[in-house]
Order: structure tokens, then C-alpha cells, then sequence
């Protein structure tokens, strides 16, 4: 296009500013952009006067207007409450064996148990709910369970915990062998668990441990191994281990017995949401 | 004009511009475009589809309290996005393409705030009278009968501006309710709000601020620049045939004097100032000689001027401010057609032709000007993006799955030594009817398949509703799937009503340490 400016200096003046002979053409901006340029200066004084802005040491300017976006949220959390107040009150008293999916009832506890699982039992059980198999955290999604998978037994686990002094938690006590077998009793007794979960094994040993194991640990892990939820013993002969298989971990659980322990929530979670955690736990794809 | 001494005006008052009445072959083409466009805009809420029970009937809708966008029989939903934004980038292209083309004909034609700005100045000119008037009233003191008259517009222009913001609520919810809940004042605040907020801009941008919108607060006019070049068809002034500007011989004579005192003034130094800004059309030197064949067909009577909605004068020369509306254009071949001169003195053209011209040339053949580089690489980028929304539209499946592996954990371990894995499949009944989808699981591995545990592997969705629930893809234990890293399978979902099916692929981790 041109080379030549297309706005000469006789058409529109200068500003009378001058730059090493570089003057500025005069084209001034409208009126009313100044004009709106100052009143976003007054709403700026005017704003900062009505809503919290000015920062202070350990809070801020509170404002005139008495906003607060916490007290919104707080309100919000209350009106939330206010309006699910009904669906609380139905759930503390609902058979859990009838909320089924679907039901409205149903995905509120879910939810709700959702949350109360992140806050409270995330710690041991994992975020996943895969427990922690090397201390003895169970794993909640797979089929196995120490005192029962029903929706009911599950909530009963949470209201009054495991050995604990709560006076109707889960109790079970297994004894520590290193006091009571010889080092070699112990080797026959893994070796005879190791047998009857189909893992490698030495026959012989296991054949040494099978009557130990009959005389001693079928009492509550049963005659076959295959464990009782009534007391809470595992079964031996499956695939899941609450805290490992494996020949050092058996003979350490033998010699030493494990105690778990699992708080009771009855004191610090209300009815309705330890059935909303149960029922979300029992859903997890474990549940019986 | 001012002198460098003077303190500088850093601030200026808007000029009040005063359209003068115009008709002519683009007026007409400028009342048809801006009653078909307000046609659209109001009328559009108010037509009526029939999808079935329980949706709305109505033909265009955006639905954001549920996240649906109706378009007759295309719906869109949020995840369907694309369409939107493929739209807005066809806009955008198809934008380019015609300010390539044709300049800006958006903005002279289309544009909102020129089509509003268009209908205010007509509202503006039945109350107050045409150009004289209105410039007589403006200057007159105020009295009992410009208040009127000023308050009449306003009254009209606020009208105009609620109808205006009132069509805009329409689209976004059932238009017959709104407008009974509206008129009953039980709509919700924030249509009442939208209302008021797109009246009080209607009125100011419209009434008030009218070309300062477009010269100051729309980045287009900048833009557009870059779309542009000399083979662009817009609104320009024929220089080698309209200057020198005057009436007749006493034009001629009187012009040779001033262009002799305007060389002496040069030849004096700077700072004087000529009787018309000289500005040089781009793409060509101005002969600043008297052109000795006879004085030009331009009789300077500004009727170009006085009619131009932006208040400039065309005969400057390409400028920001034009909008290419052409009212310029009906002005002045109104004026030759009575001096008996030909028409176009003011004409669309490329700045090419009128270099050509003066050059005694002919000028390039328009579709020449319209057929070029940028024009078909636009065109070819528009085209692309319509066709690729076209053909995604024909493909969107009927059936529609997604599947999210749980990582937390990846696998877990069951009593009989299985591995499991778990996955959230979220089922989209795009229907308006329930549906009962069928899952299946296809693998070269042993995997089994199951929802929440049962054996039942339909679900049924209900309708227009997105479903999730949690499946689970079970190898037995000692299986090679059970203990490989990765296994691939799809999982299947079939819609039992009519065996439309849709597939994903995912990935199935075995228990390796
Ligand atoms: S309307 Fe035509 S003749 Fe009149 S001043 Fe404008 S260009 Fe010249
Ligand atoms: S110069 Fe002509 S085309 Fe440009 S804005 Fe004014 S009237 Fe419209």
C-alpha cells in the first residue's frame, strides 16, 4: 500500500512533543472514555468500601455490606443439611438390607458414605478401600471377610470396632506360639498352612504340622482351615491374606499371634451415618 | 488548525453525526437485511418442534439448567461441544472469507449494533424530522417541544431495547411460559436482570454511543485490516474522475487558484493548512496537479457526507471507520443521476481498479477480485470445518459408552485367587425413551464379566439420561491374564430394542508385583 503517511501533521496538529525531532500527532481519545475511565475509579472506592478488600494483618477490611463469601458457604452447607434433614431421619432407622440400588435412599447413603469413608477409615483402609496388607489393614473389596460381609455384620464392625473396650466389639484372640510351640512345631504348622492353601510346600513338615494344627489352631480356624466368622478367625485356605502368605509371615503370625484393633464409631458417628458408610462399604463389591 | 504552541487537546467530545434520509438500491437491500435478521431474532424462540412427551417443543432452546442445546432435530450435549466451537470457527472463518472479499459488509449489513443503531436513527428521524431538523433541535434551547420530542425517542428507543433483550431470555427457556411468567413478574431474577442489562445496553450503544462502538470499543475494525488488501471490493471514492471538486468552470478556476496557493503554501513551509485534507488513496501517488481535461464530476454538494451513519468522508480515502454500508454510495449516484453525470462516482470496488482507471486501464473483472489466494484458502478451511460437522453429525453413534478403569487399586485379589478389576461404565441414552443396553466383554483372554456382582449383564437407562455403574472383568485364578501385566479386551454395549452396539477398548491389569 502507500508509502506515504497517511495523516499529515497539518491536518491534525501535534501534541508540541518532541523526541529528538519525533513529534506526536495530536488525536485525542473521546471524552467519554475518560470520563468512563473515572468512573471505574469511583466504583473501585466505592467497591472496596461495601465488600471486604483491604487486606489486614490476620483478615481483611470486613466491608459495609456484610458479605462474606464463608457465612455463604456456611448457609449453603445448612440449607443443604436442611433439605437432605428427611432423608437423614429415614436412613438412621432403615433396614440396610432393603435400601436397594435405585432407590433414592440408596445413593444418598452411598454418597454420604462415600465421604464419611474418605474422612474416617481412608487412614487405615486405604482411599481405594484396598486396605494395607502389611500391617494387617483389610482389604474391603474383595470377598473375604473376618466377621461376616453382610450389610448388617458390616455395620455392626463399625459401630463397635474390633478389640477394642467397646463391651460389644468384634473380639478374638489368637494365642502367640513362640510360648507354647518349639521353633520346629512352628516350621510344621506353616508348613502345614502353606499345604492346605496350595502353596509350595515340604510334605513331610506339613505332615509333622497337621496334627499340631488339629490339636491347636482348628478350634477357631476350623478343621479344614477354612476359618469362622464368629470369632473372627480367617480362613487359611483361601487366596487372601491379611497380612501375607508367605513362610516369613506365617511363622512371624504364628510365633507372635496379630491383634488387630479398629475403634468403635457408635461414639463418634451419628446412626444414619454409620449405615451410610456401611452400605457404601458393603457395596464396594465385596459385600454378601 | 493548531498551532504546536497550543496546549493539546488530549480529550475530545463526540461529534454529534446527523444522518440525512437516503434511498436507493443499498438502502433497500439495508431495510430488507435488517428486517429479515429482526425477523429472525425475534421470531426464532417462538417456533415450535414436536420431540414427544416430556421435551421441549421448542425449536431452537438452550437448555442450560439441563445441559442440552435443541437445534430443530440436531441435539447437542455437553460432551458433544465440539459442535458449538466448530460453529463459532466456521463463524469466525466465514468472516474472514467475506472481509476478505467484500470488506466489511458484516459490518455494515449485519452487524447488531449497526442493524440497531440503523433502526434507532429511523425512530430518531420519524419523531424528530431529517438531518436539518434534528440539527436545528439540537442547537435549539430546550423547550417544551424538544423535551417532548426528546422524550418521545427515549420512550420508543427504551421499547425497543426491552424487545430487544426480552427475545434474548426467550432461547434459553420455553418462550410461551416465560413470556406469561414475565408478564405475571414470577420469572426468575435473573431473566428480569439479562432484560434489563441488554435494554440499558440496547439504548446506550444504540442511541447514544452508536459509531463510538465501532470505532473505539470493537476490536473487528483492526482486525480486519489483516483480511484485507488492495483486491478487497469496498466502498471507494472514483478520485481520477471526481477531482477537482466544484461547480463547473468557476470549480475549475477557482480549483487551479487553490491548488497554485496551496504550492506556494508547501513551497512557504509547514503548517498551513490545505482547504482538504490531502490523503493519498492507498496503492497510488495523488497527482496534486489541477487535472487540465476539464473540471471533476464531483460538485462537492456533501451529500455523501451528510448521509455517512460513521460522519466521514469517503472522499479521504480508504479509513477505520467506514463500514462499507453504502449509504454513500445511494447518496452521490442520486446526485449524478440529476446532474446527469454516470453513476459510481462512489462505487464498491477494489482499490486495484480505481489505480487502473486512472491509468486508463480496465479495471479487473470483480470475480477475479473475489477469486484469489485467501479467498479460496478460507473458503477451503470453512468447507472443511462444515464438512467435518456435517459427517460427525451423520456418525454420532446412537449408542454411546464410556469406561473408566478404577486405579485405586488396579486389581484386587479374591478368596478363590481370582483377579478382578473394576471399571465405571457410564451409559448415554441420548433418547427419549428408556432403553435397555445388553453389556458384553470380548477377549482373546479368559475374562469373565459382571455388574455389581450380579449375573445380570442388561441395564436398563432411563430416558435422556446418563447412567453410571460400576463393572467388574474377573480372570480366574492362575489364568495368564491373572498374572500378565496388561490384557487387552473391549467391552461391548448392545441396545437390545434395535442391536445398535458400541465398543471400547480397555485394559485389564493382572497381579504382578
Ligand atoms: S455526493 Fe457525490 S457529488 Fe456530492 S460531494 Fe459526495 S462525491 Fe461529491
Ligand atoms: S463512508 Fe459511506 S460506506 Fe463508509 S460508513 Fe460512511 S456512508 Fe457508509
Amino acid at each position: 500500500m502507500s508509502d506515504k503517511p497517511e495523516e499529515t501533521k497539518d491536518d491534525v496538529g501535534t501534541t508540541g512533543h518532541s523526541w529528538d525531532g519525533i513529534e506526536e500527532y495530536n488525536n485525542p481519545l473521546p471524552r467519554w472514555w475518560l470520563w468512563t475511565f473515572y468512573a471505574t475509579i469511583v466504583w473501585g472506592v466505592i467497591y472496596t468500601i461495601a465488600f471486604p478488600a483491604w487486606p489486614l494483618i490476620s483478615s481483611a477490611t470486613p466491608g459495609l455490606l456484610g458479605f462474606s463469601t464463608r457465612a455463604d458457604v456456611a448457609a449453603d452447607i445448612a440449607a443443604a443439611a436442611e433439605a437432605n434433614s428427611e432423608l437423614e431421619t429415614t436412613l438412621a432407622a432403615a433396614d440396610l438390607t432393603t435400601v436397594e440400588p435405585g432407590d433414592p435412599l440408596h445413593s444418598f447413603a452411598t454418597n454420604k458414605g462415600a465421604a464419611i469413608f474418605r474422612t474416617y477409615c481412608s487412614q487405615c483402609h486405604g482411599s481405594g478401600a484396598a486396605g494395607v496388607q502389611a500391617a494387617g489393614y483389610p482389604n474391603l473389596l474383595d470377598d473375604a471377610w473376618l466377621w461376616g460381609g453382610t450389610v448388617d455384620d458390616i455395620a455392626w464392625t463399625v459401630r463397635h470396632g474390633i478389640r477394642n473396650d467397646d463391651p460389644d466389639t468384634r473380639w478374638s484372640e489368637m494365642p502367640a506360639y513362640g510360648m507354647i510351640f518349639s521353633e520346629d512345631e512352628i516350621d510344621a504348622v506353616v508348613q502345614y498352612v502353606l499345604s492346605i492353601s496350595n502353596q509350595q510346600h515340604s510334605a513331610p513338615l506339613a505332615a509333622e504340622g497337621e496334627p499340631l494344627f488339629l490339636d491347636n489352631c482348628a478350634a477357631c480356624h476350623g478343621d479344614a482351615g477354612e476359618g469362622d466368622i464368629y470369632v473372627g478367625a480367617p480362613n487359611l485356605t483361601d487366596a487372601i491374606w491379611l497380612y501375607g502368605g508367605d513362610v516369613e509371615t506365617l511363622t512371624e503370625t504364628v510365633t507372635n499371634s496379630r491383634f488387630g484393633v479398629m475403634p468403635p464409631w457408635e461414639p463418634r458417628l451419628s446412626d444414619a451415618e454409620i449405615n451410610a458408610v456401611s452400605l457404601y462399604v458393603h457395596g464396594l463389591g465385596g459385600g454378601e | 488548525m493548531s498551532s504546536t504552541n497550543d496546549a493539546p487537546v488530549l480529550y475530545a467530545p463526540r461529534e454529534p453525526i446527523f444522518p440525512r434520509r437516503v434511498s436507493g438500491r443499498f438502502r433497500t437491500l439495508k431495510w430488507w437485511i435488517m428486517g429479515i435478521t429482526l425477523g429472525i431474532y425475534y421470531l426464532t424462540p417462538w417456533l415450535r418442534w414436536d420431540r414427544g412427551p416430556e421435551m421441549p417443543d421448542q425449536a431452537v432452546l438452550v437448555d442450560l439448567a439441563d445441559r442440552r442445546f435443541f437445534f430443530f432435530w440436531i441435539e447437542i450435549w455437553p460432551h458433544e461441544f465440539y459442535f458449538v466451537a466448530g460453529l463459532l470457527i466456521m463463524s469466525g472463518l466465514g468472516l474472514f472469507l467475506f472481509t476478505a472479499a467484500l470488506g466489511r459488509v458484516w459490518c455494515g449489513y449485519t452487524c447488531p449494533q449497526t442493524v440497531w443503531t440503523d433502526l434507532y436513527i429511523l425512530v430518531e428521524r420519524w419523531i424528530e424530522g431529517d438531518r436539518n431538523a434534528r440539527v436545528k433541535l439540537w442547537n435549539a434551547p430546550w423547550s417544551v417541544r424538544k423535551a417532548r420530542l426528546r422524550i418521545t425517542k427515549w420512550i420508543v428507543w427504551l421499547l425497543i431495547g426491552l424487545l430487544t433483550g426480552g427475545a434474548w431470555v426467550f432461547y434459553f427457556t420455553d418462550a410461551p411460559t416465560l413470556a406469561a411468567d414475565l408478564w405475571r413478574f414470577e420469572a426468575h431474577p435473573v431473566a428480569y436482570t439479562t432484560i434489563g442489562i441488554l435494554t440499558a445496553t440496547t439504548f446506550i450503544f444504540g442511541g447514544f454511543m452508536r459509531e463510538q462502538v465501532c470505532i473505539y470499543m470493537c476490536p473487528w475494525p483492526r482486525i480486519q485490516g489483516a483480511m484485507m488488501d488492495e483486491d478487497t471490493i469496498t466502498v471507494a471514492y472514483r478520485e481520477w474522475r471526481g477531482e477537482p471538486r466544484g461547480k463547473g468552470n468557476v470549480r475549475r478556476r477557482s480549483m487551479e487558484e487553490a491548488m497554485k496557493a496551496e504550492a506556494a503554501a508547501q513551497a512557504a513551509g509547514p503548517g498551513q493548512q490545505a482547504r482538504y485534507p490531502v490523503i493519498p488513496m492507498p496503492g497510488q501517488e495523488r497527482t496534486r496537479e489541477p487535472v487540465t481535461t476539464g473540471p471533476g464530476d464531483c460538485i462537492d454538494c456533501m451529500a455523501c457526507v451528510n448521509v455517512c451513519p460513521m460522519g466521514i468522508d469517503i472522499r479521504e480515502g480508504q479509513q477505520l471507520a467506514c463500514i462499507t454500508c453504502a449509504l454513500c454510495i445511494d447518496a452521490c449516484d442520486d446526485v449524478m443521476e440529476k446532474i446527469g453525470k454516470p453513476r459510481g462516482l462512489i462505487d464498491y470496488m477494489a482499490l486495484k481498479d480505481e489505480a487502473a482507471e486512472r491509468a486508463g486501464a480496465e479495471p479487473t473483472p470483480v470475480w477475479k477480485h473475489v477469486l484469489r489466494f485467501r479467498t479460496i484458502l478460507y473458503t477451503a478451511l470453512w468447507s472443511l470445518v462444515g464438512v467435518g460437522l456435517v459427517f460427525a453429525l451423520f456418525i454420532r453413534p446412537e449408542v454411546e459408552m464410556t469406561v473408566a478403569p478404577i486405579r485405586n487399586p488396579t486389581f484386587v485379589i479374591m478368596s478363590d485367587g481370582a483377579i478382578r478389576n473394576a471399571y465405571d461404565v457410564r451409559l448415554l441414552n441420548k433418547q427419549h425413551e428408556a432403553r435397555t443396553f445388553e453389556l458384553s466383554l470380548e477377549s482373546a483372554a479368559d475374562l469373565s464379566l459382571s455388574i455389581d456382582n450380579g449375573s445380570n449383564l442388561t441395564v436398563e437407562v432411563p430416558a435422556d439420561e446418563i447412567l453410571e455403574r460400576r463393572v467388574y472383568v474377573t480372570a480366574p485364578a492362575g489364568s495368564e491374564a491373572a498374572s500378565a501385566d496388561r490384557t487387552e479386551l473391549r467391552l461391548w454395549v448392545e441396545d437390545t430394542g434395535n442391536a445398535n452396539r458400541a465398543g471400547v477398548d480397555t485394559i485389564f491389569n493382572g497381579a504382578t508385583q
